[in-house]
């Protein structure tokens, strides 16, 4: 038997860097209650979204991936020619072959980077991340790019009170290397498939296309449900992730978990009982849910307001339709 | 020792007064919650859970929507309680 040669990865990984691009098309509650009976207060109250972003024509995947890939590239201080793999979470992209990681990979001037795409909802992000850091730590790229990107307007049932307020459009990134250091803690991660109808497209693209329902296809999910389970048994996926880590609550600085719905992230900190000293994302606020976007988009902007800042430690949790889900601990870029 | 319907009224008159900041006094077993009490939704589903932990009870996400009042909640834990 031949001896293969192992491969040499770095030590440890960490985020090096981080982007986004919201659509300039911001979309206020009022253009949404003119196709449901509902209003401003009842969708406030209900999910703390006040604006969201929808795209158009131009913005397309890969053009918004471009724009948060140049960002966080930029971020991270490094060329694009050192980057060895492309990683897209996106649910709505509506052209699957080729992957649109290959386009990105091409059009930001890598060089042959290894690129491809993966399906995790909204814990699109954490699992990317954690094959980044297996890439970087068992040496087959030095850097990585992560992305979570959704035109998820395309798949918004305009007309259904219960969700059509709830989406928005947008891509985050993040440049994730090597360190000396370890800078992305274990993943807590998993998958519930029994609980699959909880979240879901309604029909296959295939219903659509032999004419079984007149609708396109749309994102519709069962809102008790999902509430129960993102905000209860998302929290001790949280605490397993912060205990992994070697942490606890006190050692945290910012909280990131996905931008589904303000009302979860607030009873997600009260179940957590989070220090008053966390800073917590609230980007749903004016960039609605955009599933696995949300997190590197709320990283960026607590970065740029000064909320967050570099070396923070930060506890992320994705989690979504699968149902799937994936917290870890990481430093701010 | 399995809680009785007072007690049960009590205990959920807490529990909406902790999440939805409802008087206890108003928590009776003919109210409604969304309508009389003003617990929308999503705060249902956090009273849910705490009447589950308080009274070792599994109510499960398809039994919550027949839970309309304080009446209906206070037999399903009578019933149901461990």
């Amino acid at each position: 038997m031949s001896k293969i040669r192992p491969s040499k990865g770095a030590p440890y990984a960490r985020i090096l860097g981080v982007g986004g691009y919201r659509p300039t098309r911001v979309v206020p509650n009022e253009v949404i209650l003119e196709t449901i009976d509902s209003s401003d207060e009842w969708i406030r109250s209900r999910s703390g979204i006040e604006t969201r972003h929808w795209a158009n024509d131009e913005e397309t995947v890969a053009a918004m991936s471009i724009e948060a890939s140049g960002k966080a590239i930029a971020d991270a201080g490094i060329s694009v020619e050192q980057i060895g793999g492309v990683i897209v979470s996106t649910v709505s992209h509506f052209k699957q072959t080729p992957a649109v990681a290959t386009e990105i990979a091409d059009k930001l001037g890598t060089d042959k980077a290894a690129a491809f795409d993966i399906s995790a909802g909204c814990a699109g992000f954490g699992y990317g991340l954690t094959l980044a850091k297996g890439m970087i730590v068992e040496g087959s790229a030095e850097y990585v790019l992560v992305i979570g990107v959704e035109r998820l307007s395309d798949l918004t049932d305009l007309e259904d009170r219960a969700t059509a307020f709830l989406f928005g459009d947008g891509a985050g990134a993040v440049v994730v290397g090597p360190a000396q250091e370890p800078g992305i803690g274990p993943t807590v991660w998993g998958s519930e498939g029994d609980k699959s109808e909880t979240i879901k497209q309604t029909v296959p693209w295939t219903d659509y296309r032999d004419g079984e329902v007149a609708k396109f296809p749309a994102i519709t999910q069962e809102g008790q449900a999902v509430f129960r389970w993102a905000v209860f048994e998302m929290a001790k996926v949280a605490k397993e992730a912060l205990e992994a880590a070697g942490l606890s609550p006190d050692d945290l600085d910012v909280f990131i978990p996905h931008q589904a719905n303000e009302r979860i992230i607030d009873s997600m900190v009260k179940t957590l009982k989070l220090p008053e000293h966390v800073t917590v994302a609230r980007d749903v606020r004016t960039t609605g849910n955009t599933s696995a976007a949300s997190i590197p988009l709320a990283m960026e902007r607590l970065l740029a307001t000064g909320e967050a800042k570099s070396g923070d430690t930060a506890l992320v949790i994705g989690f979504g339709a699968g149902l799937v889900y994936a917290a870890t601990v990481v430093t701010l870029p | 020792m399995a809680a009785t319907q007072e007690e049960i009224v009590a205990g959920l008159a807490d529990i909406v007064n902790e999440i939805a900041g409802i008087p206890v006094e108003d928590v009776q077993l003919d109210k409604s919650f969304t309508d009389d009490l003003d617990v929308d939704s999503l705060s249902m589903v956090e009273v849910v859970v705490a009447a589950e932990e308080r009274f070792d009870v599994k109510i499960p996400d398809e039994d919550v929507k027949n839970l309309k009042t304080v009446g209906d909640a206070t037999d399903y834990i009578l019933k149901h309680q461990g």
